[in-house]
């Protein structure tokens, strides 16, 4: 009870004490409480951030996984746009090479080939050098053109029709002809001035007294002009030329050819000539035989139409004894007017009967020449072996 | 004893007569003597004597009448207009062979002054006699005859037809192939007279076979037969493609360049026209007378002859390029352009000048390497003198104008473009300015298009 009477004398201060102790703590309770929510609040907000965390790192991962997916296809897309690429240029790359070879193809064959015109220039200046150098008279003349060459080209391009082994063989054989001929013209011109110079002085031959002045005795061995004058023939005056008779008889036309065949001289042959060996006939009976002359028979000594060539000369003499060729025309017109009167054979419209108008019959359409026959009266040969016989018989003895 | 004394009276008058006849003939060789003869009447009695019985004094008589028409055609016409002609043709049929030798000579002096004489003779009825003379044995007639129909068919297309259609070709041909060098000659020199005018007398020519023969004789070594041979060739090729080629065929290459080397003008000069007249047509022709090498021969014979022997080598080089660029670069490789320059420069004459600018013109019109190779040869300048000159003729002055201009066109050598800046015409200068913005312009371009490039990029 000693506890009770002080709880009572504290009673009164008891409420106040328990206002003023719950009083006091108050703002500490306040406080407390302020700093419970602080707590709480951080803590929440932990909370949630680490929710948030948690749900951004998940959101990540979803993220990440589709973009990546996202990537993935247009990295596909852009593979295959690259890959098209590449293949198309890898193409056209390859087209281009075609192309070319088929266009420089066309061009060389159908168009124009560079390298062939560049080889048949040259081929055509070698073709001018040969024609230049085939003309140069050089005893070192060489015509060398590089065989290799022309081979070479012949090889690769044997559509070049250039003929330059012909056209320089050719050349080449007429220049040399050209030369052998001048040379032997130039011999033989040579020769012939000698020898005429040889027949010229042939007086100053040595004889066997007086040696001439090609063969000097002090001499060793004579000059070669002295055998030259030995060999040549003495020069004979220059004869008249003989004219040739004119006129176209048969004899002369046989005459003039025989001068071609069996050439005759005027010159008798030298007496002193050798006498060829065996039993030969007479020589001059033997030129008697061979020269004589044509003797035609009268039949052909004369023309066929001897007659009409001897009436035109008859008509060509009277011709040139006229004075005036026009006709003498009568002086009167008296008988001008005149009618003739013609016979009685010629007024009748039948004329006479003509032996060929009855015995053939004429078709002038089948004729092939408008002149009508000749008339051709041929000699007869009755007396034309008259005496040329060998024979003696019927001859007066 | 009169008898004797009539017959000499006869004597006196023949001896007189030959006196007479054959000092006139040797008067009417010195053209001195002429006119007085002429008038003295010589004519008549010419004629009288033509009908004299005594041969001698009728060949004596046509001699000197042949003489006589040779000398100038007054008196050719008075041997026309005495009526001598149709007695001269009525005895060449009948007479010997020196008698018909001087009546084929007076026919042919007569025949060649003029075409109405020509025709004269031909009206007279001549041309057959005188083929049938063409047959004779002689070949003196046949010379004769072959002179005379020559100078009958020099006049014109009309007479040649006329000797043609006289049947004188075939008998021509055969005496081509005589052995005597003089009748070969005329005979020849007969065919190209025929050949020259028309191209259907040119093919009659060729149908008679004669153009084997002629190429055959090229090789003969007379200069004067080469140059007929070589004149009817040419005369027969240049009027149609087809002849030139039949030409071509008797293989006359290469025979025909070593002509071109032969020591007479005379023989160069119608070898470079029967080369000219081929290679004219096409050309396949031309191509075919390059390879033969006869650019090169031709080039060579230009160089050593002066003058109009040039003249259709000249035109030869520029017929050859003008057919295609290649036959051109043949030519500029042949050494061809500064052989043409020489010319140019060299000759006084103005029609060869001419024919040189011309071929000039032609070798450098192609490509630019052509103008390059003719621009070289620094002739752009002498060109261009021509042009301006005063002096020149109209043909000149006209043919340098092309020739500049074709090559100008072409020219991208710039170093002989320079010096036609400075002393040009203005036609001209536009061309040359127009080569040069050509040449500079693509390298301006570049050079600009580059800097645009680098100016981008900072």
């Amino acid at each position: 009870m000693a506890t009770l009477a002080r709880l009572q004398a504290r009673s009164s201060t008891v409420g106040n004490q328990y206002y003023f102790r719950n009083s006091v703590v108050d703002p500490f309770r306040k406080k407390e409480n302020d700093a419970a929510v602080k707590i709480q609040s951080w803590f929440r907000g932990c909370q949630v951030r680490a929710y948030i965390r948690h749900l951004n790192r998940i959101v990540t991962i979803i993220q990440k996984w589709w973009r990546s997916f996202l990537g993935r296809k247009q990295y596909q897309l852009t593979v295959q746009v690259a890959y098209y690429t590449m293949m198309m240029n890898l193409y056209n790359a390859m087209a281009v090479r075609i192309q070319r070879r088929w266009r420089g193809y066309r061009v060389r064959k159908y168009l124009f080939n560079y390298y062939y015109l560049k080889e048949y220039l040259k081929v055509v200046s070698e073709t001018n050098d040969a024609i230049r150098n085939s003309f140069v008279r050089q005893k070192e003349r060489k015509l060398a053109i590089p065989n290799c060459l022309l081979a070479h080209c012949f090889n690769h391009y044997p559509t070049i029709s250039i003929d330059l082994w012909s056209a320089r063989k050719a050349l080449e054989e007429f220049a040399e002809m050209k030369e052998r001929e001048e040379k032997k013209a130039n011999l033989e011109r040579e020769e012939k001035k000698r020898d005429y110079q040889a027949r010229k002085m042939h007086y100053l031959l040595s004889t066997k007294q007086i040696p001439g002045i090609y063969n000097s005795p002090f001499r060793k061995e004579p000059d070669p002009w002295e055998l030259q004058l030995q060999k040549a023939k003495p020069l004979t005056h220059r004869r008249p030329k003989v004219k040739q008779k004119d006129s176209t008889s048969l004899t002369d036309w046989l005459a003039c050819t025989s001068t071609r065949s069996f050439p005759r001289s005027e010159i008798l042959p030298p007496i002193n000539r050798k006498q060829c060996q065996g039993p030969f006939r007479d020589i001059t009976e033997v030129l008697e035989q061979r020269y004589r002359p044509l003797e035609p028979t009268l039949r052909v000594a004369e023309p066929i139409d001897e007659l009409k060539l001897a009436r035109e000369e008859l008509r060509r003499e009277e011709w040139l004894q006229n004075v005036n060729d026009n006709m003498f025309l009568p002086f009167s017109s008296y008988h001008k007017n005149e009618k003739y009167i013609p016979s009685m054979h010629l007024s009748s419209k039948y004329g006479p009967v003509s032996c060929k108008e009855q015995f053939r019959s004429e078709n002038p359409k089948k004729w092939i020449c408008d002149k009508d026959f000749q008339t051709i009266l041929p000699s007869f040969e009755l007396f034309s072996k008259y005496g040329k016989l060998y024979s003696k018989a019927g001859q007066i003895v | 004893m009169s008898q004797r004394q009539v017959l000499q009276v006869f004597e006196q008058y023949q001896k007189a007569r030959t006196q007479f006849v054959q000092m006139v003939a040797e008067l009417a060789t010195r053209p001195q003597n002429i006119e007085t003869l002429q008038n003295a009447g010589v004519m008549s009695l010419l004629r009288t004597l033509l009908l004299d019985v005594v041969p001698t004094i009728q060949q004596t008589a046509a001699l000197a009448l042949g003489r006589l028409a040779n000398y100038n055609d007054d008196l050719a016409e008075a041997v026309v207009k005495c009526d001598i002609l149709p007695q001269l043709v009525y005895s060449l049929a009948e007479q010997n062979r020196f008698y018909k030798k001087a009546a084929a000579f007076v026919l042919r002096a007569v025949g060649k002054h003029s075409p109405q004489l020509a025709q004269a003779i031909v009206d007279c009825g001549a041309l057959d006699t005188l083929v049938i003379c063409l047959e004779d044995f002689d070949p003196g007639v046949k010379e004769a005859a072959a002179w005379a129909l020559r100078y009958i068919a020099r006049h014109n297309a009309e007479l040649s037809q006329a000797v043609v259609d006289a049947g004188a070709v075939p008998l021509l041909v055969l005496c081509i192939q005589e052995p005597e060098i003089a009748l070969k000659r005329i005979a020849a020199s007969a065919l190209s007279d025929i050949a020259k005018h028309s191209p259907e007398l040119a093919q009659t020519v060729v149908d008679a076979g004669a153009v084997a023969h002629l190429a055959q004789m090229i090789l003969n070594p007379d200069a004067k037969l080469k140059h007929q041979i070589l004149s009817a060739l040419s005369q027969v090729s240049k009027h149609s493609v087809d002849l030139a080629e039949m030409v071509v065929e008797a293989e006359i290459f290469p025979v025909v360049l070593t002509c071109l080397k032969d020591k007479d003008e005379y023989v160069k000069k119608n070898a470079s026209t029967l080369i000219r007249e081929i290679a004219k047509h096409t050309p396949e022709l031309s191509q075919l007378v390059v390879n033969a090498g006869g650019v090169a021969a031709v080039i060579d014979c230009i160089g050593s002859c002066k003058g109009n022997t040039r003249l259709p080598g000249i035109m030869m080089l520029g017929y050859v390029a003008a057919h295609s660029e290649n036959l051109a670069m043949a030519v500029i490789i042949s050494k061809g352009v500064p052989q043409l320059s020489v010319c140019l420069s060299e000759e006084p004459e103005d029609h060869i000048k001419a024919a040189a600018a011309w071929a000039l013109g032609q070798i450098g019109r192609h490509t630019p390497e052509h103008a390059r190779a003719v621009a070289v040869t620094n002739t752009l300048p002498v060109l261009l003198s021509l042009y301006m000159s005063t002096e020149s003729s109209e043909d000149l002055q006209v043919k340098s104008k092309k020739a500049i201009k074709n090559i100008l066109q072409k020219c991208t050598y710039l170093p002989a473009l320079e010096p036609f800046l400075y002393d040009a015409p203005p036609n001209i200068l536009k061309h040359v300015v127009g080569q040069f913005s050509k040449v500079l312009f693509p390298w301006i371009f570049r050079y600009t298009s580059a800097e645009g490039g680098q100016l981008s990029t900072t």
